[in-house]
C-alpha cells in the first residue's frame, strides 16, 4: 500500500521485505485462491451463458429474438421498468430531501422502513399483492365489478417490480446528501432562490452521479426480477411474461438453447450495468470530494 | 426543536408527506396484509401449517444452506477483499468490477446457468461426476446457488474497512514481534468483525429469501430439495392462500430476527470499540 511506502520497498524474491508484508509465496497463493474462486463462481457461468445461447449457431440465436412471444416479453419488461424506475427515482429524491435537509424524530426508523423491501423475499413481495388485489382480497369484488385486473395482469407486474426496487435510489442518495450537508442550499435560499430553483440549480447538479448510480442499479433489478413477478404474473404467454419469465418457460419446454439465447440478452444487460456502475463510481466519489472541499473553503 | 425556527429550506411537509404516503401504499400496507390474513387463522391452524413435516424440512434446507453459503462467503470474501486491497496484479480493476456480477445478473439467468454447468453433462458437473459428487438437483446445488448470490456482500463490506486500515497498527504488531499470521489473526481480523457480521447477515438474509437462482438447480423434491419460498409458491398455485401466508409470516419473522440480532451485536461491539 502506498501509505506504507516509507518502509524499504521490497520486490518479490528479495530477502528483506517489509515487516507488514506477506512473503511472495503467501501473496501468490492468496491471489491464485481468490482468482480461482471468482473464476469458478463468476467467470465460468458468465461465459457459459453466451456459449449455451450460441450452441445452435447464430441463425437459431437471432431466430429466438424474432419470436413474437420473446418480443412481447421484452416489451413488457421495458414497460415494467419504465414505470417502476421513474417512480422510485422520484420517491428516492423526495425521501432523501426530507431525511437529509430536515431534523425530525423517527428518522432512523424511516430509513429502516425504506430498506425493508431488501430483507423481504421476492416471493413474499408478490404474495402481498395477491392477498391485497387477488381473488380472496379486500378489493376483489370492487375490482371485478369495474372489470379491472391487477393480479395476473400488467399492473400487478409493475407493482411487484416497484416493491423489489423500492430502496435503490433512496439508499444511494441519503448518505450522499447527508455528507454534502445543507450549507449550499441554505446559501441559495438566503440569496433569494426559490425552493425549486435551489433544487434544480444547486442540489441536482451536486447529486447527479449518485442519482444515476441508483437509477442504473434500480433498472438492472427491475429488468431482471423473477420471483416477485412470477407470483403475480400468472404466466400468460404473450401477455404477462417478462424476459426472465420467458426464459423459464423456454427452459421448461426443453428449448434450452432458446432460453440461454434470451438469457444472454439479460447477461449482456448485466455486463453493461457493471461497466456503467464502475464508471459512475469514479464520477460519484469525485462529486462528493468536490462539494466537501467547497463547503470547507 | 431549535433548528426548526432557523429553517430556511422549504418543502419539509411536502416531501415527508409524499415519502410516507408512497412508503405506506407500496410497502407498509401490503406487508401488513400478510399479518391481517394470518390472523384469520386460529392458533392451532397456524401451528399445524407451519410445523407440517414438509414445512420443517424446507426451513432446515433454507436456513442450513443459507447459513453454510454465507459462511463460505465469509472465508473467500476476506481473501478476495484482501487481495483486491493489498496486492497489485494484472486485471485487478476488471476483477474488482466482476465481484458485483451476482447483483447485476438476473436470478433466473443465474439459475439456468448454474444448472447447466453443474448438471452431470455440464462443464463442471462432468468433472465432478467421476468423483461421485452430484450437485444439480441435490441440496449441494441449493448451496452452490446461494453461495453465488451472496458472494458480493462480504467482499463489499470488508473492502472499505481494509482500505481505511491504519498501517501503524500492523507496524506496531510487527515491531512487538508478531509474525504476519499472528498480526492477521489477533489484530486485523478482530477489527473486521463488525464488517464481517454485517456482510454475513446481508448474505444470509438474501439467501433465505432467494427464489429464482435456486428453483432451477434444486430439483424441488418435497422434503429433500424444496426451499421455503418455493413451498410458498406451490401453496399459492393450489390457491391455499392461508397456508402460503402462514409460511410467509415465519420467513418474515425469521429474517427480521436475524437483522435485529445482528444490529444488537453491532451496537454492542461499536460501544466496545468506542471504549477502547
Amino acid at each position: 500500500m502506498s501509505k506504507t511506502a516509507t518502509f524499504s520497498s521490497a520486490t518479490p524474491g528479495e530477502p528483506h521485505r517489509r515487516a507488514t508484508a506477506e512473503s511472495p509465496w503467501v501473496r501468490r497463493l492468496l491471489i491464485a485462491g481468490a482468482l480461482l474462486f471468482l473464476g469458478i463462481f463468476l467467470v465460468v457461468p458468465l461465459v457459459s451463458v453466451f456459449a449455451e445461447g450460441l450452441k445452435k449457431g447464430l441463425g437459431f440465436y437471432f431466430q429466438t429474438f424474432r419470436d413474437p412471444l420473446t418480443l412481447n416479453a421484452i416489451k413488457l419488461t421495458f414497460i415494467a421498468a419504465g414505470i417502476s424506475v421513474p417512480l422510485n427515482c422520484l420517491f428516492g429524491m423526495t425521501a432523501a430531501w426530507a431525511i437529509t435537509k430536515f431534523d425530525f424524530r423517527g428518522k432512523n426508523l424511516l430509513i429502516t422502513l425504506i430498506d425493508l423491501p431488501f430483507s423481504v423475499s421476492p416471493v413474499i413481495a408478490g404474495l402481498i399483492y395477491v392477498l391485497l388485489f387477488g381473488a380472496p382480497g379486500p378489493f376483489w369484488s370492487w375490482l371485478s365489478d369495474h372489470n379491472i385486473k391487477i393480479i395476473f395482469a400488467v399492473p400487478g407486474i409493475v407493482l411487484a417490480t416497484t416493491f423489489v426496487t423500492f430502496p435503490f435510489v433512496a439508499r444511494e442518495l441519503i448518505p450522499l446528501m447527508q455528507a454534502q450537508g445543507r450549507t449550499e442550499e441554505e446559501a441559495a435560499r438566503v440569496l433569494g432562490a426559490s425552493g425549486w430553483q435551489t433544487f434544480w440549480r444547486v442540489t441536482l447538479p451536486n447529486i447527479k452521479w449518485g442519482l444515476l448510480y441508483g437509477v442504473i442499479l434500480c433498472n438492472a433489478r427491475a429488468m431482471g426480477e423473477f420471483g416477485a413477478v412470477s407470483v403475480v404474473s400468472g404466466h400468460i404467454r404473450g401477455l404477462t411474461n417478462t424476459i426472465p419469465l420467458h426464459i423459464e418457460i423456454l427452459y421448461n419446454d426443453y428449448n434450452t438453447t432458446g432460453a440461454f439465447a434470451v438469457a444472454s440478452l439479460l447477461a449482456f444487460l448485466g455486463l453493461v450495468t457493471l461497466v456503467l456502475k464502475t464508471w459512475i463510481e469514479r464520477k460519484k466519489s469525485a462529486e462528493l470530494r468536490a462539494t466537501e472541499t467547497r463547503v470547507a473553503a | 426543536m431549535a433548528r426548526n425556527s432557523l429553517r430556511v429550506l422549504p418543502g419539509f411537509r411536502l416531501t415527508l408527506g409524499c415519502t410516507l404516503l408512497y412508503l405506506s401504499l407500496i410497502v407498509l400496507i401490503p406487508l401488513a396484509g400478510v399479518f391481517v390474513k394470518t390472523s384469520t387463522l386460529s392458533w392451532e391452524q397456524f401451528w399445524h401449517i407451519v410445523t407440517a413435516p414438509r414445512a420443517l424440512a424446507s426451513y432446515r434446507l433454507s436456513f442450513g444452506a443459507s447459513f453454510l453459503a454465507a459462511l463460505v462467503n465469509v472465508f473467500f470474501g476476506i481473501i478476495v477483499a484482501w487481495v483486491l486491497v493489498r496486492y497489485q496484479f494484472f486485471g485487478k480493476k476488471v476483477v474488482d468490477a466482476l465481484v458485483d456480477m451476482p447483483f447485476a445478473l438476473p436470478t433466473a439467468v443465474a439459475g439456468i446457468t448454474l444448472t447447466a454447468l453443474y448438471a452431470p453433462n455440464g462443464w463442471i458437473g462432468q468433472l465432478l461426476a467421476p468423483l461421485g459428487i452430484k450437485v444439480a438437483f441435490t441440496q449441494l446445488g441449493v448451496f452452490i446457488a446461494l453461495t453465488f448470490i451472496g458472494l458480493p456482500f462480504i467482499v463489499r463490506t470488508v473492502q472499505p474497512v481494509l482500505e481505511d486500515f491504519d498501517p501503524e497498527i500492523e507496524e506496531a504488531a510487527a515491531s512487538l514481534g508478531a509474525n504476519r499470521w499472528q498480526t492477521f489473526w489477533r489484530v486485523i481480523l478482530p477489527m473486521l468483525y463488525p464488517a464481517l457480521l454485517t456482510g454475513f447477515s446481508l448474505a444470509f438474509a438474501r439467501a433465505l429469501g432467494e427464489y429464482g437462482s435456486v428453483i432451477f438447480i434444486a430439483g424441488n423434491m418435497p422434503m429433500k430439495t424444496e426451499i421455503t419460498p418455493l413451498l410458498i409458491v406451490s401453496k399459492l398455485e393450489q390457491f391455499d392462500y392461508a397456508g402460503a401466508t402462514a409460511l410467509a409470516v415465519v420467513m418474515l419473522v425469521g429474517s427480521f430476527m436475524i437483522l435485529l440480532t445482528v444490529n444488537l451485536f453491532q451496537w454492542r461491539s461499536s460501544r466496545h470499540l468506542a471504549r477502547l
